[in-house]
């Protein structure tokens, strides 16, 4: 029965199927509504079910609350519920007809600068809450900066608790114009202001009856039809050996083939391609993915390519365009964000993981650290410590091969690992 | 630019596809763990395909409570010999009969949580440095800050105040000798996208899942399958229901759904209809708030 192959629908024959995938990253503490307005997308969106409602009701109740507290949806720790507090990322998930929606919901205080770095490394979206009465502050800043840093594709500003400033078209359009100039500044990529209450449900699922001057999309509407078709990079080929598919059996006998995930352009079959190092030539012969042959293949697809030449690769390597080729260099600046409570050592040694490479790096230069809160480059102190960003320079042992990471997040990114701990101290972004 | 999209499901599977090729390429001796339910089944099945034409370069290894649904093992089998796969079988009994693990006693008693122990030996005595497991994100609240690759100390335990920090996808399974990881290459799936994924690919299903006669009983309002193992309560009655499964797991603790649903389409809409969640009707995770992270913490998947 197991091998039986029953006609494969497609999404499209089965029109539910057919949704597009957007990951978005909330940041914010529980004072600008964060956990209410994801509650209320969940709630309203049916992800969340009787009984974790049910569990949420006589957890809020036993902690003395007379309001359904929805953090405690999202705080999934003991300590976190003991404490009150967000300590990690949480990942959240619910669907509309249109869109599946995966949240990568991550607290706001500045102590947890890893969690939004981390939950924004692979989001499409930033969704940032401004609290009406408060306007842009500090914190607004401090996440706008890491949504530029992380070069998140779309910025959601929502301008929550509009509830609270009778609903005034006046503060909300005093925020956008601050937030504006913030974002020109910092280099944010396609902003999109809405004023919303998350407690009252204006502007979230259902269009609020208090704004009538507001003709933008609701954040759900908004949501939905974000553009994420253009957040992979599909010109530059870039594809990163992971493992070598040798079945060596009587059927396959010479079948060869380089698996990995395209991390940039489009290849073709047919199309001429180096590989890194050595930068032999060869041309794409086939693209499997299971059992099927495709004719191309892009970003963020898994597939495993064959070429026509037996040319060493193995992981580490990356296939690229013949003509189209990433820098080649053991000499790399990046912005760095530090993760551990040790903090850098400048001359240090480091492992470092880019795409499926790895090799030691030592660290050359400490060039500024960022002040995270008024965003000017502290060129003097060189201390880094955890949660603290700066640029540095780091030399490798052997090159790697890379494009800005504005250029492609997948190529771009790389993480440092203390080789004592193995834990992962820094997220880089190459310049 | 050319634009070109896939839909959730294929950037879901790439996804996972990846995760499983990187452990096969950064650890020595990895393992599958294979429950005979719906989201091990998926995992498998794209392990498969990650890796063809090749055959998948790592067993699976299922840990046997002995409370099965029959045709749980039935389904287990028949998958090891037409894929031409090693299945090693790990049973909790063992445990009990070494003196490892202790049986519950009471009419709730489940060997869930004996589990945990038969597992740790395995990993320790075949030399296993990662399990892959099935775990989703949205399936229970401490799984939802749980890491694609989740470290292991040398006694199994996660630290969950202590977690690696996981960017991009870069993917770092680095460790001390001892220790191990444990590997969720389908963290990201709901449960709709799940079955939305079986029908796409028309993966087989054990019967377990689609409508049956079963003699069953209703415990705190949850029903579950009657088996000469399980002790009726006062005021308990069996009796013959039309059932499916919407997990499954140790027959002791598995709920089950009053349910006419008999393809994958009409389990879909049942899915996409249900306010209660699958998880809902799992015994193990009413014991505490906590029940889950607890059982993490001690090396439970």
């Amino acid at each position: 029965m197991i091998d039986d192959k029953a006609a494969v629908l497609t999404g499209k024959e089965i029109g539910y199927l057919d949704m597009e995938l957007l990951r978005f990253t909330t940041a914010g503490s529980v004072d600008d509504g964060k956990s209410t307005l994801i509650g209320r997308l969940l709630y309203d969106s049916k992800a969340i079910f009787e009984d974790q409602m049910e569990a949420i009701e006589r957890a809020s109740i036993s902690r003395g609350g007379e309001e359904v507290n929805l953090a405690l949806l999202t705080d999934g720790l003991r300590a976190e519920r003991e404490q009150g507090i967000t300590i990690d990322v949480a990942y959240r998930y619910f669907a509309t007809p249109k869109r599946k929606f995966i949240i990568a919901d991550t607290p706001g205080h500045i102590q947890y600068t890893r969690n939004m770095v981390t939950g924004a490394s692979t989001a499409n979206a930033a969704v940032i809450l401004i609290d009406a009465r408060n306007g842009v502050i500090e914190q607004t800043r401090r996440h706008a900066y890491i949504a530029a840093l992380l070069q998140i594709p779309h910025v959601v500003v929502c301008v929550n608790k509009m509830d609270l400033v009778d609903f005034a078209e006046e503060v909300f359009e005093a925020i956008k114009t601050d937030f504006t100039e913030v974002a020109r500044k910092l280099g944010n990529n396609d902003v999109h202001f809405l004023p919303i209450s998350a407690k009252l449900g204006d502007n979230v699922v259902d269009r609020s009856l208090n704004m009538d001057w507001y003709t933008g999309p609701t954040f759900i509407g908004l949501m939905e039809t974000l553009p994420v078709g253009g957040d992979h990079n599909f010109t530059d080929p870039r594809f990163p050996v992971q493992y070598v598919i040798r079945p060596q059996s009587d059927q396959f006998h010479d079948y060869r083939g380089y698996a990995g995930r395209v991390a940039g352009g489009i290849f073709r079959v047919g199309q001429a391609v180096v590989a890194l190092p050595g930068g032999q030539k060869t041309t794409i012969e086939g693209i499997d993915f299971g059992e099927e042959n495709l004719q191309l293949a892009f970003a963020p697809q898994s597939v495993t390519l064959r070429l026509a030449h037996e040319i060493d690769i193995s992981r580490g390597s990356m296939i690229v365009d013949a003509v189209n080729q990433p820098v080649q260099s053991q000499e790399i600046d990046l912005m760095v964000c530090w993760l551990n409570s040790k903090p850098l050592q400048l001359r240090g040694k480091y492992l470092l993981k880019h795409t499926s490479n790895e090799m030691k790096c030592v660290v050359t230069e400490v060039a500024y650290k960022v002040n995270i809160n008024t965003l000017e480059e502290l060129h003097e102190d060189t201390s880094i410590g955890l949660n603290e960003i700066a640029k540095i320079s780091v030399k490798t042992t052997r090159p790697i091969f890379f494009d800005p990471y504005r250029r492609n997040r997948e190529t771009g990114s790389l993480i440092l690992i203390d080789e004592a701990t193995n834990n992962v101290v820094g997220a880089g972004m190459i310049l | 630019m050319e634009l070109h999209t896939i839909n959730h499901l294929r950037e879901l599977e790439a996804e996972s596809i990846f995760v499983i090729r990187e452990v096969a390429a950064q650890f020595e001796n990895p393992v599958m763990l294979f429950s005979g339910g719906k989201d091990s089944i998926v995992m498998f099945f794209l392990a498969r395909k990650a890796f063809y034409p090749a055959k998948v370069p790592f067993p699976l290894m299922h840990i046997d409570t002995g409370h099965n649904f029959e045709e749980t093992i039935t389904y287990r089998d028949d998958l090891a010999e037409k894929t031409g796969t090693k299945m090693i079988v790990k049973y909790v009994q063992a445990s009990i009969d070494k003196g490892r693990a202790v049986e519950e006693k009471g009419v709730n008693a489940s060997r869930n949580v004996l589990q945990t122990v038969t597992l740790l030996d395995a990993i320790e005595e075949m030399k296993f440095d990662c399990a892959m497991g099935g775990g989703r994100r949205d399936e229970e609240k401490a799984r939802a800050k749980e890491r694609f690759f989740s470290h292991r100390d040398e006694f199994g335990q996660w630290d969950p105040k202590n977690q690696r920090p996981e960017l991009w996808n870069l993917f770092n399974g680095k460790k001390h000798i001892g220790e191990h990881f444990r590997v969720f290459p389908i963290s990201n799936w709901t449960e709709m996208d799940v079955w939305q994924y079986i029908l796409m690919e028309s993966i087989p299903m054990p019967s377990l899942y689609f409508t049956h006669e079963r003699e069953v009983f209703c415990r705190d309002g949850v029903w579950l399958a009657t088996a000469p193992f399980m002790q009726l309560k006062p005021g308990e009655k069996a009796e013959v229901k039309r059932i499916r499964c919407r997990t499954i797991g140790d027959i002791t603790c598995t709920g089950v759904a009053l349910s006419e649903a008999n393809t994958l389409e009409e389990i879909i809409q049942e899915v996409a209809s249900s306010r209660v969640t699958e998880r809902g009707g799992r015994a193990d995770d009413k014991r505490s708030e906590a029940a889950m992270e607890d059982r993490k913490k001690e090396g439970y998947f």
